[in-house]
């Protein structure tokens, strides 16, 4: 999202800091040696202008304190106390120490809800980035009108809510009159003659595979194919000049420039794999039988429906750590890539 | 000849992926406006003859329609609105002003951006209802603001590095105060970002379910779109074609908001509006 805009500001980093004390002299004829900081319109207000940055962001600091960092540290509150309905109401949770991680962790059902959202991800993920890297290739070899044509259904599958292709889905595979059914019974697989999806684990999983990987291809295809087009073409007609065959070009100029994007690109589809929840909420609610009950559904499960918010929250926990790892990754990369924050 | 027949392969390949992009939203759009024998044809209608105005009005009449889209309007409207106003203060100061803290801050906006949200669920409930803030709605506009707003931040942000401050500095010899140097100037300039940053703001808003179906419970009134259509088959039941009219009119906003902007969006960034 941030690629097309990020190289120019990269570039515009030491412009700025050159350029900063030039404009020193300009507001005041004040002889004396000007901070670093240049406050411009300092003089006209009552707040001195080296105050002025932390005022603008005063806003954002407060926000995240308290909707992001609080909320936090009230998870991790909540997994150490007993919480439960009664806590809920009446307030007063008392401290259990670990007792909620041990709990969760000797429970078979988490490390089974684990295993699967683990797997969910995987195989999501390496779909959306397969097909979206080949769509991204497909976009740079096609002709104008066609890649136009490309292009606007992608935009389009990438604007479509995220709601409404759900609920869209579940009408293409819905059992009666449903359009997929059709579509395998015509092509001789009459087993799925009114063949009910969400009723079979298995088959309820790769519904909700083909949706999410239907709903983040256009994303990475989009942008590796933007993060391809900002390349001078000539650099490809010099290779073939010289020599170089279709593959050679692909491993030794479109892979390495791919790779920093790819590499965001591959953290950012985890993680929202890994979260995802309105998908599977609202196809499956994780069913049946919890064939697709991943962590954030599992959490949210426990919860809700059997109040055990201290469980939740422990669960959520866990999901969260889990998920550091692979930000860990995603901040490596997106530092080697922008050496100036 | 040659060419083309080699080209062949590639072309088919781009059409399949075309077909496989649209046809959902197509077979919504077509389901919603289908009479409804045609729907239950054994064989599906891939071209209607007819086409009927029935399941959206049954979409329309469905109890709450109206005030479940007056909610999330006002909900995006209120998330998208505050995120750009407090986005627009850090961004200048990351990308204009030069202070200590600066790459701190800079960090915890980029971390704050893939917060994983849905793990948030259970504590911002409890708080919720600790504060009172329950089946609220100024609570989801809160919540989606700090959903949207680090990437807001880090949005506006690299299109005002890419905007050279030599312009504000011009406006600035030229007597302009520094404030009044950036909104006669910079933000003009910034209008494609803006633009752009809350289009995006408000895809994310009004596609928001997981907190909005963990926050209003009782008040099923302050529910918004999303919460209500998931629910679809205990509204319509197997009706699809009031299903799709429904889904329709909730993917409408979003796809005309796109269209309009994205070819706005598209030429301020890539005519380079500081040539001229």
């Amino acid at each position: 999202m941030t690629r097309p805009a990020a190289r120019p500001g990269t570039a515009a980093g030491p412009v700025a800091t050159a350029t900063a004390p030039a404009s020193g002299p300009a507001p005041g004829p004040t002889p004396a040696p000007a901070p670093a900081p240049v406050p411009p319109a300092g003089r006209r207000r009552a707040v001195p202008g080296a105050l002025w940055p932390y005022l603008l962001v005063a806003p954002t600091v407060v926000g995240i304190a308290f909707l992001l960092a609080y909320p936090l540290v009230r998870n991790l509150l909540i997994s150490l106390q007993h919480y439960g309905m009664a806590e809920l109401i009446r307030g007063g949770a008392d401290f259990a120490g670990l007792d909620n991680y041990r709990e969760i962790l000797r429970d078979g059902e988490f490390w089974q809800v684990t295993r699967r959202t683990l797997g969910w991800t995987a195989i999501n993920v390496v779909l959306i980035m397969v097909i979206g890297t080949g769509v991204a290739l497909m976009l740079q070899r096609l002709g104008k009108r066609m890649r136009t044509l490309v292009l606007s259904g992608l935009v389009l599958a990438w604007a479509s809510p995220v709601i409404a292709t759900t609920t869209v889905f579940q009408w293409l595979f819905s059992s009666r009159l449903g359009v997929v059914n059709w579509l395998l019974a015509r092509l001789g697989f009459d087993s799925f003659q009114d063949y009910s999806w969400l009723a079979h684990g298995p088959a309820a999983f790769t519904v909700l595979v083909l949706l999410v990987v239907w709903q983040s291809v256009p994303f990475v295809a989009i942008t590796l194919h933007s993060a391809l087009t900002t390349v001078p073409t000539e650099l490809f007609e010099s290779a073939r000049i010289d020599g170089a065959g279709g593959g050679r070009v692909f491993r030794s100029i479109t892979l390495p420039l791919l790779r920093p994007v790819f590499g965001l690109l591959l953290c950012l589809e985890v993680i929202w794999v890994f979260r995802c929840f309105a998908q599977i909420w609202a196809v499956t609610g994780g069913g049946p039988g919890g064939a697709t009950t991943t962590l954030p559904v599992y959490s949210y499960q426990v919860a809700r429906s059997l109040h055990r918010y201290d469980l939740g929250a422990a669960a959520a926990t866990l999901t969260v750590l889990i998920l550091i790892a692979v930000l860990v990754l995603y901040f490596r990369q997106m530092f080697r890539q922008e050496a100036e924050l | 000849m040659s060419g083309s027949l080699r080209r062949l392969p590639l072309n088919a390949g781009a059409l399949v992926v075309f077909v496989l992009c649209v046809f959902p939203v197509y077979w919504m759009v077509l389901t919603a406006f289908k009479p409804t024998p045609d729907i239950q044809a054994e064989t599906p209608v891939f071209l209607p003859t007819s086409l009927t105005l029935e399941h959206f009005s049954a979409a329309v009449k469905a109890d709450g329609f109206w005030s479940f889209w007056r909610n999330s309007l006002l909900v995006t409207a209120g998330c998208v609105l505050l995120a750009l106003a407090v986005a627009l203060g850090s961004a200048f100061a990351v990308a204009r002003l030069r202070w200590k803290g600066r790459r701190g801050f800079v960090l915890m906006v980029f971390i704050a951006q893939v917060a994983p949200w849905e793990a948030l669920l259970i504590p911002m409930y409890v708080i919720a209802r600790d504060t009172d803030m329950l089946d609220r709605l100024p609570t989801l506009t809160l919540v989606y603001f700090m959903i949207t707003l680090p990437f807001t931040i880090v949005t506006l942000r690299s299109f005002l590095t890419a905007i050279p401050r030599e312009l504000e500095e011009a406006a600035q010899v030229d007597g302009c105060t520094r404030a009044a140097a950036f909104r006669r100037v910079t933000l003009p300039l910034l209008a494609p970002g803006l633009l752009a940053t809350s289009l995006f703001g408000f895809i994310t808003a009004w596609n928001e379910f997981a907190f909005a179906n963990m926050l209003i419970i009782k008040n099923q009134d302050d529910r918004t779109l999303p919460v209500w259509l998931s629910s679809f088959s205990n509204v319509f039941g197997t009706d699809w074609g009031a299903t799709m009219a429904a889904s329709t009119l909730f993917a409408l906003p979003v796809l005309i908001l796109f269209l309009v902007l994205q070819r706005r969006v598209a030429a301020g960034l890539a005519g380079g509006a500081v040539k001229g």
